[in-house]
Formats: structure tokens, C-alpha cells, sequence
């Protein structure tokens, strides 16, 4: 058993605190929108915010994020108000098959969160997910106009 | 029907349920008293001709054959049909027919298949008339109810007008009347000229839902009392599964079941995937390894190596003059081998399909790029004929090829055999995925070239060796034993054909098929093809001591497509100028999947290992652009696979085992490797050219040519990490 606050509710899971967070969110808390990619922590599908920090969260056990506030790509919005992200991606038409946005779209709001004008290079440096469909140039012309908005 | 794909502003989430799992046939027929019958969706509103059906509101549903990976293709193909229709394109959706509606209704949605850049050129025709035909129902109905000859009423944006007494009615008001129209024999479709809404880079129509975390992709699906699958298949290709302990795991958590699957694999079934894979991984298997275990990438590449000698026998794909003896009596010659490795598709989403069997039904939710081929595996997995068999299809999470095979829909069936009634979806682990792929050929490729004593390029030998995709896959398509896809690129005439003219050339394919399967990968054959002829292209111009772009052109005289797309990147990047400072430039064409193609890439290479690629510039006339915004995409798309294959990518054997087995061996470029490409579209009309895989045979040639121009090496062999040669 595990007491998981995602999403600004906290949830008693049955889960063993070893379980990668990914798993607990998607098979136990039921939250599929993050997505599994690898899991060794190297594609970023399945990133989230912990504590307001982008985390990929196939190589966080669930005894590491008790007590933590978790928020995936379903929490991203504020009620019916997609994030200014969300927005961005789809004035932008990002996504093309769409598995890796996900952790795409929950990268980019952490680093605009700390970075509100990031520069070309701030973003080669924090923006790391693979996106085997090749969204890049379209990732990195809607974070530029979210920057200028 | 699978209604998965919600209007561009509707957030409502693709949900799976019991409703899906009882719904079946979703389509009913409806036969009123001595009319026509009445096709109608799920949800009641009618049919109008196979490809419409038009709701009350107005909403106008567009069935999609094909499968969206992430290409959009369901956007595009909409635009065809809606086109034709002249329906308001704000309320269009879409849906997907199942396979096993389409085989009751007699294939009435044509072919199902999502691969070789074919989901928009192949069905075009049809979808527009498709179009075409409801909107002369619905016109038909409207006119009826006033009394009017139908010539006198037009529609445009779902309304319907009679222009002489000034009447107007919509859509959703006739489509009742409308369905119950017999459909016309024949329609006329529009000149392209008078086209409003196929050219247009209008918003695709399935955005949202990725955004928020709710579409609904295979790995996504949930059935009531569903439980998880992990596999292990033997990871020698070919070898068996010999026995397994299961004692060993049997008070693991979760733990629900270890089954067999097949001869070759083993899966635990448990109440959560990670459950079933932590008791996979725990689980003590014994494998029959079989012969195939002493293969490795130098045995392969030896035997590969063999096939380059002319002593062998080999296919000829592609042949004109006298090339052997041309090349005998020549005053230069140039020959360089080439070589490219397996590459695996590596989908972000790894394989997987979720199975439900009872003793009289069988049902399968899963990505698919061909639902038909899907359908194929559960009846014979099953054993149940077609009427108590269906796929439902969701969103792939990447497709570029590898979910054209159902080997995981198979085993998702086999395994859910062994536990009737409860549904059990199957997930490959990342390992599992990049160990049972479908990988792209391997493949060698000798090439001599001839000049005479004014360097004029008189004779070509292009001498492959290596492996077959058609004699693995799709044996009946060979022709004598040729493999006619191994061509292209290369090929005499056709789709894929060659784009220079050479006095005497001879093309040549020695068929050595090791035991790795292979699959169609995003451009499949051209790949390798366009880097053997293009970096050799570069080679010959080199000992002719002519500019590379230059030496080409006075090839393509008698190619003005293949030559017009080579123009159009040559001014983008600005050939004729000088490149800045320190940057060095390289070109390359090819044709495939109908479309022209050409590429250029501006590189710096600092240490000599150490690349930075500053532009790429992609031309493409794929004869008619549907959707250019989607189009820009998809070849900058295809760069991002095709440069991560080239710089990155290459699958290994050891012990007759591929030996990558996640994205730490086998990575893909990330943002701060990959500049903007630059696209620039050069339709010429008159006949429908692919989209989603011609370009990235022209994106790793590019790179490497503009590798030579900067440091004078000649790469031959992929990947560039295997040289330390990568990003800088
Ligand atoms: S699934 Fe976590 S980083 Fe890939
Ligand atoms: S959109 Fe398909 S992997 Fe990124």
C-alpha cells in the first residue's frame, strides 16, 4: 500500500513501494495519458512533475514520490483551461502519432515554468525526449511562441 | 464501429469499454417497407454510400480504411472525401469501419493496408467518389422534397441550395431521404483546379486528444476484468522455447498464469503488466538456441561479402548496353563497396494488442497499419471463421512499418486462448521490441564505374548483396525468384526508377537472406539504395573532377522530374554561392513511392568526428500535395528517422541474437541534433506521388556527402557512431 498524491488527489494504491512510478500511475492509479517508452529513464515518455520538476517517472519507485505532489499530463490543465503548452501544441499541430507528447508537452511546461523565454539553447539542453515521429522543428517553434506570446 | 477520433475541439476521450466489448457488428440494417436498405452507424444516424454517414446536426462522420500512426493520412484522406462532399469541414469526423464489417460488406472499404506511402495515392480515386456520391444523394433528397430537377440545386458547406426560388436546407435535414436514394452509378469528380480544400495545410483532425493524455492508444486499452501480459520469445530467431519453472514464480504477486505461446515463446499473465514482467524476468527458461545461434554480424557479413562476386548468381533488376564490357575496355575506373546495417523500427510504443476469446467469439483491440492482416491472425490464431472475429483498431504509437506484421496479435490471440473469457492484453517490453523486430534488410552493395578518356561516364555495375524483404514476407510476390522491390531506387521504370541515364548499366541483386527477418522499414529498400547510388554519385564526380550537382545534371537530361526537385534544393540551399566559413555541403535524389525527391545538407565537422548539421533543405513533387502543412511534417520526419538510422542506429547479431535492447544501445536523435528542414514542395500534377517515406533515402547521402566535402573521407558503412563519428 502507498498513499500517492497525484493530481491534487491523494490515492491509497496497492502497490509495493519498490514499483516504478510510472506503473503505479498507469496500472493503479489509472492514468494512462504517461506513457512507456523504455524504462530506463532514457526516452521520456513517461515524464511527470514531481514537485513542480520534470522526472521520468519509470526510474522513481513509488516508496521515493509518497509525500510528494505528483501531476501528470491528465493535471496539466486547470479544469476546462488547457496549459498555455497544450494550447501551443495544438495551434500549433505538434504531435504526429502523438505517444511521446505527453512527456513532450510536461518537459516543456517545467521548463517554461523556470524559464519562462528560453533560448534555442536552454531548450537543446532541457528538452531530451525522444520522439522517434521527428515533431522537433514543431516542439521548438511552439515553445518559441508561448516565449513571444 | 470504432469511434475514436474526436472533432478537432471536442475533448471527449476515446473510452473503451463493456460497451465496445458486447457491441460487435455495430452497423445495423435497415429495411423499411419495400424502400431501399438503410445502412446505419452505431448510434442510429444513416449511411450515405459506404464512406458518409450524416448525423441530424449536420456532423458528417468520414470512415477511414487506412490507419493513422502519426502520418495523417486520416486528415488527408477526410480532405478527399470532403472535398468531394462539400460539407462544412468544421463538423467532420472520422471513424474507422472494423475489418470484420468491411469482409461482411464485401471489402466495401477496399483495402485496409497502411504501408509504403500508399494510404492516400492508392485509394484517392475512391474515397473522392465516395465523396462525390453522397453529396449527388443528398442533393438528389433535397431536390425531391422541392420538386425540382437536381441540376438546378448546388451544395457547398453542407447546405444545400435551390439558386431559382431561393430555398435552402442542410445536410443533416436530408440525410434520411438521401440514404434511402439509390447511389449513383458513376460520378464525376472535380478538376483539381476547382479544388478548395485538398491542398490546404488545414489542422489535422485527431490534436487534441494527444495533448491532454487522452487518446486511447493498444497500450492504453482497458476491458473489464482484463488482465496483463509479459512475453518472452527466443531470442534466437528461429529457436525454440524448451521448458520453463514455473514453480520457480508461482507465489509471485499478481501472478495469474504462465502460458506457452506458440513453440518459441513463454508469457506470464498477471493482474498488472508489472506484476507479469518483474515474475518474467524471474522466471528460469531453457531455449532450444538451434543453428541459427552461431550466427553473428561477421558471419553474416562474410557471406554478404561473397555474394558481390560476379561468379555469383544474381537477379538483374535493371540493365542496358553492355556494362562488363564497357567497363573492360574503359580508360578510368572507379569501385567502391557499401554497406548498411539491420535497423529496427523502434515505435515509441512497443508492440502490443489486447485479446478477448470465448468459445464463439473472438475480438482484438490494437494498432494496426493493416486491419485486414490483423483480422487474418485472429481467425487463424483463433480458429473461429470471420463472422465471430473482429479487430478493433486504435491509435498506433508509431507504425513506420513494423505494425504491418501481426506476430504480436497472434500471440495476444494465443495466449488469450488459454483463458477464455477474460481479457489479457499483451505488452512487449522495450527489450522484447528491440529483439523481435522486423528489421530493416542488411545489405552490401558493390558499384563500378566507368569513364571514358573525356570523362564521361560510359558504363555502371550496381552489384547488391543481401537480404530479401518480398522472400521473407511475401514470397508469391517474387518474380522467378527476384525480389522487384529490392530495386528500388535503382529500378528500370515504375515508382521507385532510376534517375540518370547511363550507356551501359547493369543492376544486379545477389539474394543472401540470413536468418534475421526482415520488414519494411520507413522507406524500406530505398534507404540503402539512395546512399549507395548517391555517396557513389559523389565519388564518380570526384574522379571526374567535376562539382557534384553539375556532374548529376548532364545524367538527368532525359529525367526532368527526377532533375526539377534536384534544381529545387540546389537554389534553397544555395548551391552556387559559397557556403559560409567552415560549412560544406551535399546533395542527393531518388525516386520513390511515386514521389521525386531531393535533399541538401550544410555540415561542420570539427576533430573530424564531431558533425553539426546546420540546414537540410528537402524537395519533394509528390504530383499532388493534399495537405502541404502535413507534408512539411512528414519529411522532416522522415530526416529525424532517417539521420538517427545514420548516425545512431545499426542492429548487430551475436549468437545469432540481436544485441541492442533498448534506446541506450540503439538511440534516436534528440531536439538539439536536428536543425529545421527546410521543405520545399514542387507538385507537378497529373499523378499522386507518397509522401510519409521518400524523402529519408535522401537525408543520410546528403549528410554524408557533405561529410566528404568537409574532411575528404568517404564513409561507406553505417552507422557513424561504429567510427566514433557523431554529433557534435
Ligand atoms: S519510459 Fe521512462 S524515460 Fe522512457
Ligand atoms: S509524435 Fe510520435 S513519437 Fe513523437
Amino acid at each position: 500500500m502507498a498513499n500517492l498524491t497525484i493530481n491534487g488527489k491523494t490515492l491509497t494504491l496497492d502497490v509495493e513501494p519498490d514499483t516504478p512510478l510510472l506503473w503505479a500511475i498507469r496500472e493503479n492509479a489509472g492514468l494512462t495519458g504517461t506513457k512507456y517508452g523504455c524504462g530506463i529513464a532514457q526516452c521520456g515518455a513517461c515524464t511527470v512533475h514531481i514537485d513542480g520538476v520534470a522526472m521520468r517517472s519509470c526510474g522513481i519507485s513509488v516508496s521515493e514520490a509518497e509525500g510528494k505532489k505528483i501531476t501528470t499530463i491528465e493535471g496539466l490543465a486547470s479544469g476546462d483551461t488547457l496549459h498555455k503548452v497544450q494550447d501551443a501544441w495544438i495551434a500549433q499541430d505538434v504531435p504526429q502519432c502523438g505517444y511521446c507528447q505527453s512527456g513532450m508537452i510536461m518537459a516543456v511546461a517545467a521548463l517554461l515554468n523556470e524559464k519562462p523565454k528560453p533560448t534555442d539553447a536552454d531548450i537543446d539542453e532541457a528538452i531530451t525526449n525522444i520522439c522517434r515521429c521527428g515533431t522537433f522543428q514543431q516542439v521548438r517553434e511552439a515553445i518559441h511562441t508561448i516565449a513571444s506570446a | 464501429m470504432n469511434k475514436h477520433i474526436s472533432p478537432r475541439l471536442n475533448r471527449r476521450a476515446f473510452v473503451i469499454g463493456t460497451a465496445a466489448v458486447g457491441a460487435g457488428l455495430a452497423i445495423g440494417l435497415d429495411i423499411p417497407f419495400g424502400g431501399p436498405a438503410v445502412v446505419r452507424a452505431a448510434d442510429g444516424s444513416p449511411e450515405i454510400g459506404a464512406w458518409v454517414v450524416v448525423r441530424p446536426d449536420d456532423t458528417v462522420v468520414i470512415r477511414i480504411a487506412r490507419s493513422e500512426m502519426g502520418q495523417g493520412s486520416l486528415t488527408g484522406l477526410a480532405q478527399l472525401v470532403a472535398e468531394e462532399l462539400e460539407c462544412d469541414w468544421t463538423k467532420v469526423t472520422t471513424e474507422y469501419p472494423t475489418p470484420g464489417q468491411s469482409v461482411a460488406r464485401k471489402r466495401v472499404w477496399g483495402d485496409f493496408s497502411t504501408g509504403g506511402s500508399r494510404g492516400i495515392r492508392s485509394s484517392q480515386d475512391y474515397v473522392r467518389k465516395g465523396g462525390a456520391t453522397a453529396r449527388v444523394m443528398l442533393i438528389q433528397a433535397a431536390a425531391d422534397a422541392w420538386k425540382v430537377p437536381a441540376s438546378e440545386c448546388t451544395a457547398a458547406n453542407s447546405v444545400i441550395t435551390h439558386a431559382p426560388s431561393g430555398r435552402t436546407t442542410t445536410y443533416g435535414k436530408v440525410a434520411e431521404a438521401a440514404a434511402k436514394l439509390t447511389p449513383p452509378a458513376d460520378v464525376k469528380l472535380k478538376d483539381p483546379k476547382d479544388w478548395k480544400l485538398i491542398g490546404k495545410g488545414v489542422k489535422r483532425l485527431d490534436t487534441v486528444d494527444k495533448t491532454t493524455g487522452a487518446m486511447i492508444y493498444g497500450v492504453d486499452v482497458k476491458l473489464p476484468g482484463m488482465l496483463n501480459a509479459a512475453i518472452k520469445d527466443c531470442p534466437v530467431f528461429g529457436g525454440k522455447l524448451k521448458s520453463f519453472d514455473e514453480a520457480k514464480i508461482a507465489g509471485m504477486k499478481g501472478v495469474k498464469k504462465v502460458v506457452k505461446v506458440g513453440d518459441t515463446a513463454v508469457a506470464v499473465v498477471a493482474d498488472t503488466w508489472w506484476h507479469a514482467k518483474t515474475a518474467l524476468e524471474a522466471l528460469p527458461i531453457v531455449w532450444d538456441e538451434g543453428d541459427n545461434a552461431k550466427v553473428s554480424s561477421e558471419s553474416i557479413a562474410k557471406w554478404l561479402a561473397e555474394g558481390l562476386a560476379d561468379a555469383q548468381p544474381a537477379y538483374v533488376g535493371n540493365k542496358n548496353g553492355d556494362a562488363k564490357a564497357a567497363i573492360a575496355g574503359a580508360a578510368k575506373k572507379v569501385e567502391a563497396i557499401y554497406s548498411y546495417p539491420y535497423q529496427n523500427h523502434a515505435t515509441m510504443e512497443p508492440m502490443n494488442a489486447t485479446a478477448l476469446y470465448t468459445a464463439d467469439k473472438c475480438e482484438v483491440w490494437c494498432g494496426t497499419q493493416n486491419g485486414e492482416a490483423a483480422f487474418a491472425a485472429v481467425l487463424e490464431a483463433s480458429g473461429l471463421p470471420a463472422e465471430k472475429c473482429d479487430v478493433h483498431k486504435v491509435m498506433l504509437g508509431g507504425g513506420f512499418g513494423r505494425r504491418g506484421q501481426t506476430d504480436y496479435v497472434r500471440q495476444a490471440v494465443m495466449i488469450a486462448k488459454q483463458m477464455p473469457g477474460t481479457p489479457v492484453k499483451l505488452l512487449w517490453s522495450r527489450e522484447e521490441d528491440m529483439a523481435h523486430g522486423r528489421y530493416h534488410p542488411i545489405t552490401q552493395c558493390k558499384m563500378t564505374g566507368a569513364f571514358d578518356a573525356n570523362n564521361n561516364l560510359i558504363a555502371l555495375h550496381y552489384r547488391l548483396s543481401g537480404q530479401s524483404i518480398l522472400f521473407s514476407l511475401r514470397p508469391e510476390a517474387l518474380q522467378n525468384g527476384m525480389d522487384p522491390v529490392a530495386f528500388q531506387g535503382v529500378a528500370q521504370s515504375g515508382d521507385a526508377a532510376f534517375g540518370y541515364s547511363v550507356p551501359n548499366l547493369l543492376v544486379e541483386h545477389a539474394m543472401r537472406n540470413p536468418h534475421v527477418p526482415p520488414g519494411f522499414w520507413r522507406g524500406v529498400n530505398v534507404n540503402h539504395n539512395a546512399i549507395y547510388m548517391e555517396c557513389f554519385m559523389d565519388e564518380l564526380a570526384q574522379a571526374a573532377g567535376q562539382d557534384p550537382l553539375e556532374f548529376r545534371r548532364k545524367l538527368m537530361g532525359n529525367h526532368p522530374k527526377h532533375l526539377a526537385v534536384l534544381n529545387a534544393v540546389a537554389e534553397k540551399i544555395g548551391w552556387n554561392t559559397p557556403a559560409p566559413q567552415g560549412v560544406y555541403r551535399g546533395i542527393a535524389q531518388v525516386m520513390g513511392y511515386g514521389s521525386y525527391v531531393a535533399g541538401a545538407a550544410e555540415i561542420s565537422v570539427t576533430d573530424g568526428s564531431k558533425i553539426k548539421v546546420h540546414r537540410i533543405v528537402a524537395s519533394t513533387d509528390p504530383g499532388y500535395v493534399v495537405n502541404p502543412a502535413q507534408v512539411e511534417r512528414q519529411v522532416a520526419g522522415s530526416f529525424v528517422y532517417g539521420l538517427s538510422a545514420l548516425f545512431y542506429g545499426g542492429c548487430t547479431v551475436k549468437d545469432g541474437k540481436i544485441e541492442q535492447s533498448n534506446f541506450d544501445t540503439y538511440n534516436s536523435m534528440r531536439i538539439n541534433e536536428m536543425p529545421k528542414v527546410e521543405t520545399v514542395m514542387v507538385p507537378s500534377g497529373g499523378f499522386w506521388g507518397g509522401v510519409g517515406e521518400p524523402t529519408i533515402g535522401v537525408a543520410a547521402p546528403a549528410v554524408l556527402n557533405a561529410y566528404f566535402a568537409a574532411t575528404g573521407k568517404r564513409v561507406r558503412s553505417v552507422p557513424l557512431r561504429d567510427q566514433n563519428i557523431t554529433f557534435a
